[in-house]
């Protein structure tokens, strides 16, 4: 039975994310689950499963996101610090840390020795987040995996104004009924996501590397139009949906 | 003035209301307690003056409630040139204040709603919405106010008072004086002041006929004298925190400042900030800070958020932060030193055109970053106040030049001073605690 040092916890808005490590640092398993709404109950019942395969007595918890004041852990810390850690450790380089989760958007700027020199998140709106897409793909009815393949093999794009992930809903809508291709109109949703993110990056400073993290990472044409946007080619990780439950493990071999 | 009015006034405020709410801050300071909630784990009790700014402040709007036919009304700007009505013998009432009590009382959201059935749109600033709503629903957490028989308004601090005061004159049908402050960018030009100036010697007339007597201008000269005594007093206190651990956190600063704003001009209030003062340096000699594991310490740009006053102060001093300097509250004593006793309307003008919400963003970069260096501070917190938008802008950049030029970490904290809509408790504390973690 291997030995976990480590258990990064981060219970976010849409989803959970368990990340076990041993004492160099290396992954020894990852778990992602929707979140359930008792996320302490959902986060006990993964732990108690792991100790079946793992030994996980001595573990250090370390836990993060909203959810992480009903789970009990060694130490809170906030996401920001997670992921520039976390994201750091895939790297090793300074530059910009950019996590697209379910309803919060992080820009990270990072020093060459890792550490968080500024950040930003999102305010008051979840527009440019995961739930921007989610949303639409809902009221289309489309599985959210699809939505980057629609837009990627798009000859044609058509914008869309509203940056509101609740308005744009019904501008998607309007514009399918106008006759807009639904390929075109996916693109053009991608597109008003990633200007926002985008202007998210310049407000705080872009300076590369673009790292890319969070569940969003995963879809490719986001990565591709943020490449178009910002002229250069993101780093992603392996799992970038793991980058912040990875952190609080690396924060909790620390300790 | 009816006899009616005044025979009421005389016992109902003077007589009794007066008079308990006199015993009652000396029995208050006599057995001086902190408040049972009062987390003594992480917090210095609060400041033992402290009971004369309620005293002061129950008194004022005690006073209001039976104030009409006994001595004229005027409702003015925060940043009105108060000090003619103050030696017409005025009493004063700043729906600002009140705006701000109704928010920490936690009520302004539905006042608000009041002024939102009748049309008012929620993009209007918050403090217009608590005064018309409570204008126009009577709703006010302190009984009564009095109605207006003169309105005030001085465009230093915004626009919207403009259109604001313009509502409050057709409700009320009362004349108002618009006190017009040209722009500073950098210095204000000598013709910006005479400008400024006339418009002064003009609402003199208009407040002498409201008021049916004359400005004596050795009056005047008094009142201008304790503004500016009680003003210097306030630039003492604030200074006070340059000291390590500081003494008052900025917390309890906003709730001091309302005699400040509220009663300048009175012998009262500069004894008032005098016995503050003097506790303060008590504190100074014990070495007690405000924040009792003072780690790091931070300036706050832009105004208070009402309605979460305590619980920002209690997530700040868990984790060691003490906010210690503020443009806000520093706002009402930088400019004490402009004023001149021999040239009441002159220096009036001039003190009058220089709010750092009438000049240039450069110069309120200018303050925060001299609160950094002579404060000594780890980090800034910007509140974007969605009702504030003069106060707000220039924030981003702002923030990026503390951040680049003085290598503190800076924070924007998007809320709004008045309306509980717009904050969520969650995002805030984790920007807040994510602020912490980068400055240590």
């Amino acid at each position: 039975m291997e030995t976990v040092k480590s258990i990064g916890i981060d219970a976010g808005s849409t989803t959970l994310k368990i990340v076990g490590i041993n004492g160099e640092g290396k992954i020894l398993f990852s778990i992602v689950e929707d979140a359930d709404p008792k996320v302490e109950e959902q986060t006990q019942r993964l732990l108690d499963k792991l100790k079946e395969k793992y030994e996980t007595k001595n573990s250090k918890i370390v836990a993060t996101g909203y959810g992480s004041n009903l789970i009990e852990a060694d130490k809170k810390v906030t996401e920001i610090t997670c992921h520039a850690r976390g994201i750091y450790e895939y790297f090793k380089t300074g530059g910009t840390a950019v996590d697209i989760g379910g309803q919060d958007n992080k820009v990270i700027l990072i020093s060459k020795s890792g550490k968080v020199v500024d950040f930003l998140m999102n305010d008051k709106c979840a527009s440019g987040t995961g739930r921007f897409l989610e949303n639409t793909a809902w009221r289309l009815k489309i599985p959210i995996e699809k939505m980057a393949e629609l837009a990627l093999k798009s000859d044609g794009e058509v914008q869309i104004s509203s940056t509101c992930a609740v308005f744009a809903e019904s501008e998607v809508i309007s514009h399918l009924s106008r006759g807009h291709k639904l390929e075109h109109v996916i693109k053009g949703l991608h597109r008003a996501m990633v200007k926002r993110i985008t202007s998210m990056i310049y407000a705080v400073g872009f300076n590369p590397p673009l790292m890319l993290s969070g569940g969003v990472a995963k879809n490719r044409a986001v990565i591709e139009m943020l490449e178009e946007e910002l002229g250069e080619k993101p780093l992603i990780p392996e799992n970038p949906q793991i980058v912040g439950a990875f952190g609080a493990a690396l924060i909790g071999l620390s300790e | 003035m009816g006899l009616k009015d005044r025979i009421k006034y005389l016992f109902s405020y003077k007589l009794v209301g007066e008079n308990l709410i006199k015993l009652n801050t000396k029995k208050a300071y006599k057995n001086f307690k902190p408040p049972r909630n009062w987390r003594t784990d992480i917090l210095a009790p609060p400041l033992r003056t402290g009971v004369f700014t309620k005293e002061i402040i129950t008194k004022h709007y005690l006073e209001g409630r039976y104030v009409n036919g006994v001595k004229p009304v005027a409702w003015v700007t925060s940043g009105a040139p108060i000090e003619i009505l103050k030696a017409l013998g005025f009493y004063i009432l700043y729906p600002e204040n009140h705006g701000a009590l109704c928010g920490a009382r936690k009520v302004a959201l539905e006042i608000s709603e009041e002024a939102e059935k009748r049309g008012y749109s929620m993009d209007i600033c918050s403090y217009a919405r608590t005064d018309i709503g409570s204008t126009l629903s009577k709703k006010t957490p302190v009984g009564k106010l009095p109605k207006p028989d003169l309105l005030l308004c001085c465009t230093n601090i915004c626009q919207t008072v403009l259109y604001w005061y313009r509502v409050l004159a057709e409700y009320y049908k009362v004349p108002l004086i618009v006190i017009d402050t040209p722009f500073v960018y950098d210095e204000a030009r000598e013709h910006d002041i005479e400008y400024v100036k006339k418009q002064l010697e003009a609402s003199i007339e208009v407040s002498e006929r409201v008021a049916k007597k004359s400005l004596g201008f050795s009056k005047l000269k008094e009142v201008i004298r304790l503004s500016k005594m009680a003003a210097e007093l306030w630039l003492e206190i604030m200074k006070a925190n340059k000291t390590k651990p500081a003494p008052i956190s900025v917390f309890d600063q906003f709730i001091h400042m309302a005699p400040i704003v509220e009663k300048r001009g009175d012998p009262e209030t500069v004894d008032f900030y005098s016995k503050m003062l003097d506790e303060i340096n008590d504190r100074i000699k014990n070495g007690i800070g405000a924040v009792k594991n003072e780690r790091k310490r931070v300036l706050w740009d832009n105004l208070p958020i009402w309605y979460k006053l305590k619980f920002l102060s209690e997530f700040l001093a868990e984790n060691g932060v003490s906010v210690v300097a503020s443009t806000y509250t520093n706002a009402w004593g930088e400019l004490a030193p402009m004023m001149d006793i021999e040239r009441p309307i002159e220096s009036m003008a001039k003190t009058y055109i220089y709010p750092i919400l009438n000049r240039g963003t450069g110069h309120k970069l200018k303050t925060m970053e001299m609160m950094v260096k002579e404060f000594d501070l780890d980090g800034a917190i910007l509140h974007s106040d969605r009702s504030c938008k003069p106060y707000s802008v220039g924030q981003m950049d702002q923030r990026v030049k503390l951040l680049n030029e003085l290598g503190v970490a800076a924070l924007l904290l998007e809320a709004d001073h008045n309306d509980p809509r717009v904050f969520a408790d969650e995002q805030v504390k984790s920007r807040l605690k994510a602020f912490v973690e980068m400055m240590d």
